[in-house]
């Protein structure tokens, strides 16, 4: 037995899993599906590509991988400041869209319909700025280790599953375990009686944006790291990430990251069993079925 | 503690911009005062509680806890203010547990009183301590409101509005509720009560407000129209209905 699609399907599960939990995130919190999600995932991508070539060029040995690792300090600091400068571009695209319009008591199906406006323009801006042409952080190539049963993934792809846990298990015990994640819960069930209950409801507003902008870059960045980056990388990932929150239950972050295994997995054995073209039909084929048979999905909603 | 007064100064509130619900309403919550507020169904009082907790739009008119002006804040800076509001429904966190309710309301305190005032609910609500890690949605309607109200009174408030605080509840219970909200103005906090249960509701406070039509139709001591049935049933209709 090859356990290699194994393994390639728990590496895009996890990344699947990374973009969901920011999408089951901002959903539950702000009750609109973000369509927009996926280009904060390609900008995460490329902002890091520019602080981390900024580094480098300032500084080469920046550059030199990290023990087995394709990629050196300058990916990390990078990493962070990319986290950073999502979150803000989230919180100005919420400035200039999303929160003039919620002030308007405006419907949710008006903000999905902007959500596809601002990803048309996002993705329109990146590729101005950054072209179509594929990208990547690094340019050494990596050995694969054996890991036994035919099985063989780059120190980098035993990262981004390691990534994926920490984070993961970090903004489950955000939700649960702090104040910020209790007020965040609060404002998902009922925003009018956290107000009452005296939860700055725009404050939690704003930070579930930082968050949902951190989570989106951190994505972008391992799906970088993996495969490559491209203005479409966000798109391209969009109706994954959409069927593993629906399928883990909105709202629920285990859920998400769990779910996007399943269809990270479900991927891959479509690949082995069925052929390579079907596999962007897994998705939309899991989504169909969980809005018919489970719309709660496998975990209800948070709670 | 001692609090300060909540006034209305010709308050004028609705859902929408164009169609005032409650109409040029002066009223006032002297420090430790009880009021009931009531009325025939569509009179405002809701709509007239809900102005002054922030939940409903204000067309003009101002809300004046002591000196400062309430009427644009935000709905958490009036609890931090001292304002505390009991919506009639989805007036707890169903989700969240009983303990999640009450510290999420303890949060507006500073860290070192949140664990006390967490107890001190506690101990007034002995109930609600026997099971801290209850989802909140899987209490009964009674130990509900208990929850509604501890939440409530988390932050020490210096008025505590409700509105509708017996409805769905058994006479058990709202005898429970009205006892616990006269112990809770007998420390200190001034009450401002929305009330369909008219005789529970005289039979507790201390003044009475009668709205018709979004209007003040009568203030006064509340054991005048107890004590008056020409008066009582001038503005509540018949003795003897529970809802008026």
């Amino acid at each position: 037995m090859n356990a290699q699609p194994l393994i390639d399907g728990l590496v895009a599960g996890s990344m699947i899993g990374l973009g969901a939990i920011g999408i089951t995130l901002t959903y539950s919190i702000l009750k609109f599906s973000n369509f927009a999600h996926g280009e904060f995932i390609s900008w995460g991508a490329y902002a890091a590509l520019a602080v981390s070539s900024a580094l480098a060029m300032l500084y080469a040995p920046l550059a030199a991988p990290l023990g087995p690792f394709s990629f050196g300090w300058s990916l990390v600091i990078a990493a962070i400041a990319s986290a950073i400068l999502t979150g803000l571009l989230t919180l100005l695209v919420d400035a200039l869209l999303f929160g003039r319009l919620r002030r308007r008591g405006s419907a949710a199906i008006v903000l999905v319909m902007a959500s596809f406006g601002a990803a048309l323009t996002l993705r329109a801006l990146l590729e101005f700025l950054a072209t179509s042409k594929p990208a990547y952080f690094t340019s050494s190539l990596q050995i694969a280790m054996k890991l036994g049963l035919g099985a063989r993934a780059t120190p980098d792809q035993l990262l981004l599953l390691g990534v994926a846990v920490v984070t993961v298990v970090g903004v489950h015990l955000m939700l649960t375990r702090t104040a910020i994640g209790r007020s965040m819960r609060a404002v998902s069930e009922n925003p009018d009686l956290a107000g009452i209950a005296g939860v700055d409801v725009r404050a939690v507003v704003r930070v579930v944006w930082l968050m949902g902008g951190a989570l989106a870059s951190l994505a972008g960045v391992m799906a970088g790291l993996v495969i490559q980056i491209r203005p479409q990388m966000g798109l391209d990932l969009l109706l994954p990430l959409f069927a593993a929150a629906i399928l883990g239950g909105i709202g629920s972050v285990p859920g998400a990251m769990l779910a996007g295994l399943i269809v990270g997995l479900a991927e891959a054995a479509t690949v082995m069993f069925i052929g390579a073209e079907w596999r962007a039909a897994v998705s939309f084929f899991i989504l169909v079925a969980v809005l018919l048979l489970r719309p709660q999905g496998l975990f209800g909603r948070l709670a | 503690m001692s609090a300060p007064t909540l006034t209305t100064v010709n308050l004028v509130a609705g859902y929408e911009p164009t169609l005032p619900i409650v109409n040029g309403i002066d009223l006032s919550v002297a420090p430790g005062d009880f009021v009931t507020i009531m009325g025939p169904n569509g009179a405002g009082k809701s709509t007239l509680v809900k102005a002054i907790a922030g939940t409903v739009p204000i067309h003009s008119g101002r809300v004046l806890l002591g000196d400062f002006d309430l009427t644009r804040t935000d709905l958490h800076q009036r609890v931090r203010h001292g304002l505390a509001f009991v919506p009639q429904t989805e007036n707890v966190f169903a989700k969240m547990s009983i303990a999640d309710n009450l510290e999420l309301a303890a949060q507006v305190l500073g860290p070192s009183l949140r664990r006390q005032r967490v107890d001190a609910m506690y101990a007034m609500f002995p109930d609600l301590a026997s099971r801290p890690r209850m989802p909140a949605g899987r209490l009964s309607g009674g130990q509900r409101q208990m929850l509604a109200i501890a939440r409530a009174l988390v932050v020490e408030p210096s008025v505590l509005i409700l509105d509708e605080p017996s409805a769905g509840l058994s006479p058990k219970m709202v005898a429970d509720v009205f006892a616990t909200l006269t112990r809770i103005n007998a420390q200190g906090v001034s009450i401002l009560l929305v009330e369909q249960n008219v005789r529970a509701a005289l039979a507790v406070a201390r003044t009475a407000v009668v709205l018709v039509e979004g209007r003040i139709r009568h203030h006064g001591p509340a054991a005048e129209l107890r004590d008056s049935p020409r008066l009582y049933e001038l503005f509540l209709g018949t003795r003897g209905e529970t809802a008026a």
